[in-house]
This record gives C-alpha cells, structure tokens and sequence, in this order.
C-alpha cells in the first residue's frame, strides 16, 4: 500500500478538467446488453452495411506493395486531391489540396483538432442541442465554454438563428453544429442557414461545421455551409468517408478551411497523430474513385428503412418527425411520463431493444430517444413489435 | 414509384404490398395496382427463390454445364431463329447472345453428366444452324444473381455507439 492510500487521502491524479466531463450517457446500457441474448439493437450510430468491397480491396492491394509507412502530416497528396475535387464537384468549393485540406483520424479528430486551434480560455462556442455527444466536451477540453441553443421538436429540431444570435457575447469565438443532425435527423433549409451565415459575417465568427452526414439528406437538398456567399473563408468544413461510404473503422475525416486555419491545425495534428492511417487513406482514394453508385444505393436503402421505421413509431404512439437526413429518428416519449433514460433502461430491461435516450445528447433531448434505422428491416420490424409491447404495457398502467 | 417498389421486390420477393408501403410512402393500393401493372406489363417476369441445394441437403442434384454455341445466322431472323428454337427446351436454363469467338451462350440443367452430354449432341449440335459447339460442366456455384450462396458478411457493430 502506497503512503498516500495510508494517509487515506482523496487526491485523485486526474486533472479537474477532465473530472469536469459529463460521463457517458450510454456506458451504462453497454454493460447491461453484455449479460444478454437476443438483443434488437437500435442505439447503434453507423451503417450495417460492409465497406464496398472495391474499396477493401484496393486496402488489401496497398499493403501488398508495401504501404504501410508514414503519410505526409496533411495525407496523401492524391486523396487531398481527391476530396478537393470532390467539394468541387458538389459544392462548388475552391480549397487547394497544398494547404487547405488535411486529412484527420475520422471527423472526430477534425472537430478537435479545429477547437484546439481556435479557442484560447475561456472563449465561448455556440452548439446547438441536443447535440452530438463530442462536441461540449472538444470545447471544453480545449479551454472554451460551450454554450448550447436547445432545438425543439416544434421547428424539426432546426436550429433557429435569432436563437443563436441571442447568445452571442464578446467572448464568442465560434458556432459549432452539424447538420444533417445525430441524433435529431434534422437538416438546416438555406433561408436558414445563410441567417446563420449573416450572423457569423456580423459578429465575426467561424463556423465549424460537421457535415460527415452530408451525402444522407431524403428529398431535401444538404446546404455545404463553407458553399454561401463569403463563408468558405471562416467555416471550418469537416467531413469524412465513415457515413457515406460505411468506413466508420476506418477512421478517415478532413478537414478543410483557410491556408492559416489548416496550418494550426497541422501544428496540432502533427505533434499529436503524425498522420492518419495510411491503409485508410488509400481506401479513401478508392472510395473517391469508385463514385456514386455505393453511395447512392444505400442511402436508398436507408430512405425504405426510415419510411418504415418513422411510419411504426408513430403507429406505436411515439409521436415521430420525418427526420430529413442522417440515419435517426428522435420520437417523442412525453406522454408516457418518464425519463429517456428510464424508458431505454426499462425497454431493455423488459423487451431487449437497445436505443439511446435523448438526454445522452444534452438537457434538451429530454423526453425523445434516440432510434437508429442502419438496421435490416426484419430487426425494424421485431424491435417495433417489441417496442409496442412495452408500450401497451406502459400505457395499460402495468 | 415503379422504380422504388421493383427494386424492393428485386431483393424480396415476399414484401408484401402493406411492407412495400410503409418503406416508400405509397398507399397499399397504389404499390397493388403498380405491381399489377409490372406483371401485367412483363416487367415482373417471374418470383423465384434462389436455393443452395448443396445445403438443402435432399440428396444429388442437378448437373450443370454451360454451353458455347457457333451458329450460322439465317436470312431475315439473324440469330432469333434458333435462338427461339433453342429456347423451348426446358433443359435450357438460361439463354443469351454473346459477342467474340460464340454466339450463342446456352446453361443446361439436368439430371446426370450423361443426360446433359446426349442432350447437347442430339439435339444442339444436330442442329442444322449450329457448326460447332463447346461444352463447360459447372463444378461449383459461388454467387449467384447477386448473392454470395455461402453467405453475406455482416457488419459486426458494437451494439450502442453515440
């Protein structure tokens, strides 16, 4: 025993700051599905399917021919080449591939690395809720304070710009959000989002904008924010192949921004990572070659599994927006009297359906759950089966 | 709508009306009286069920052997002559015309290695348009229409992930 233990002190070696991190909202129900059989699992947060095998095979070829060393710290030339010709393509962006891409450890990293480079303590970043779980804590372990904007059912969970714009101060530094939205579905139109973008040019903002979701929009256009007038110069545009392409394992992002933007956050990346996987990045090359067509045909797929599974919950009474985009939708559960977080424990629990409760993504997703359609339709179909069970029973006053 | 509902029954052929409907936002009776039309229109030829008898386990199966044939064109119907004539005989599973060194390419099904060979020298080759023919027994079938018969992969999650 050390003297410390003897002593019977409290020190703890963990800094407050991260002491200060709210746990995760679903490490608790990680635990309880690991004792179980037969669990229908709505709370996952990727696609179902494989990565196209074209894109695993050009992996495979590149380990074959010896590939496996450092990249430069901004990736391989050829996929930032890549990917700028792609924004090109679709959005009409200019970024050059020298110096205004780099390529990061899935979009994950690129939202860090973008809050390490621009917060200096105490600068506030404005986050729409319910929010993506990593956003408040990259901020936070950054130095800056994130203040949330809750979103409500009421306007499709769309962030409203007179709400933001009500929560700028002299210390804001930035607004960082993520549309189409995990977990809400939702999807910013463009009378929206060039508010959004006025705002920004007014106080002087950046604008960090997630939009790994990008290629998942139903019957709505997805608005690329760096695309409006005058914004490509302060937004930080992140994205990434894991959605689009079903590569989450991969764990290949980019950021991209101006040539001083993309320089620190370089500086960052390259004292902390070196550089993203290099199997990763030649399938990332693959995956920008090989085109549309994989991509095409499992949004259309995700689009008949959002019919069914938007069409169920509100049969179940779960009263249930059609989510726009993404692969979410975030039914209420108001009328049934308890928490998100007692209705996943309790349906798990009773039914063995896994989804995660609106409070994981912040205070305002109280009252929803998150349900994830990345499933086959037969698990849709047990999980509602099971899931209007539980709920006759809740409303049966069992 | 057509183009949502065929695809789904492309994959499924047992979607029910009712399924098909919830996943594209078509009424029941819209996706009916589409599919109706499909059948009606030949669009849907057939519904069938891929079996992997070699996991049926009821005992031998079939024989398979794909066959190149070199035909000479008749005037006025090309190939389409014996193509048709060919085409009659239940033995023929599938059909097609081929551009390079063939031109017609046949799949045989039957019963034993000898049936199918007979087949092919008595009635293909003897056919008076046919001047040649190549014969490739089919050893072991690995995907078919799409689908890997051993089984798909699947995605193995971890079952919450934020």
């Amino acid at each position: 025993m050390s003297n410390k233990q003897e002593a019977g002190q409290q020190k703890s070696y963990l800094s407050q700051r991260v002491r200060d991190l709210a746990p995760s909202g679903i490490r608790k129900f990680f635990d309880i599905i690991y004792t179980m059989d037969d669990v229908v699992s709505l709370g996952v947060g990727e696609p179902d399917f494989v990565t196209p095998w074209r894109i695993r095979e050009a992996a495979i070829y590149s380990l074959e021919k010896g590939y496996t060393m450092y990249t430069s710290n901004f990736g391989l030339l050829e996929l930032r080449q890549g990917i700028s010709r792609y924004l090109n393509e679709r959005y009409d962006l200019s970024y050059d591939p020298a110096n205004q891409v780099i390529v990061t450890v899935g979009a994950s990293q690129a939202i860090d690395l973008a809050m390490r480079a621009i917060l200096d303590p105490g600068d506030e970043v404005i986050i729409p809720e319910p929010t993506y779980v990593s956003y408040v804590p990259c901020v936070s372990l950054s130095g800056g304070i994130p203040v949330t904007v809750p979103t409500h059912m009421e306007n499709s969970f769309r962030v409203q710009p007179a709400d933001i714009e009500a929560r700028i101060t002299p210390r804001t530094k930035a607004i960082l959000m993520g549309y189409p939205n995990n977990p809400t579905g939702a999807v910013m139109p463009r009378a929206e989002m060039e508010q959004i973008a006025d705002i920004a040019r007014c106080h002087d903002l950046i604008v960090v904008s997630d939009e790994i979701y990008e290629r998942l929009v139903y019957g709505v256009e997805h608005i690329c924010f760096a695309s409006l007038p005058g914004m490509a110069e302060r937004t930080i545009h992140v994205g990434g192949f894991s959605k689009s392409y079903a590569m989450t394992g991969w764990r290949i992002g980019y950021a991209c921004s101006s040539p001083e933007i993309i320089e620190a956050i370089m500086k960052v990346h390259q004292y902390t990572m070196m550089c993203a996987p290099t199997q990763g990045q030649m399938a990332a090359i693959e995956a920008l070659r090989s085109g549309d067509g994989p991509v095409e045909e499992m949004r259309e797929e995700y689009n008949r599994r959002r019919h069914l599974m938007v069409a169920g919950l509100n049969r179940l009474g779960l009263s249930c927006l059609e989510p726009q985009g993404a692969f979410y939708t975030f039914p209420s559960i108001k009328g049934l009297d308890m928490s998100s977080d007692e209705f996943a424990e309790r349906l798990l629990m009773e039914e063995r359906v896994a989804l995660v409760p609106g409070s994981a993504f912040g205070p305002s997703g109280e009252g929803h759950v998150r349900c994830c359609y990345a499933v086959s339709t037969e698990e849709i179909e047990e999980a509602l089966e099971r899931m209007g069970r539980f709920v006759g029973n809740l409303k049966g006053g069992r | 709508m057509m183009k949502d509902i065929l695809k789904i029954l492309e994959q499924n052929a047992k979607a029910t009306p009712e399924e098909i409907s919830e996943m594209t936002g078509h009424t029941p009776e819209e996706v009916r009286e589409t599919i109706a039309q499909a059948e009606r229109d030949r669009a849907i030829v057939k519904y069938k069920t891929i079996i992997n008898w070699d996991r049926a386990g009821v005992g031998a199966q079939e024989v398979m052997a794909l066959v190149e044939l070199r035909v000479t064109p008749q005037r006025d119907v090309g190939f389409d002559g014996v193509a048709k004539r060919i085409a009659r005989f239940p033995e023929v599973r599938s059909l097609q015309l081929m551009s390079g060194d063939f031109d017609l390419s046949v799949l045989l099904v039957g019963p034993t290695m000898q049936e199918v060979a007979s087949f092919v020298a008595m009635k293909l080759a003897a056919l008076e348009e046919v001047q040649g023919t190549t014969t490739h027994f089919l050893l072991k079938r690995f995907k078919e229409d799409g689908v890997i018969l051993d089984g798909e992969e699947v995605a193995k999650r971890l079952p919450l992930t934020p």
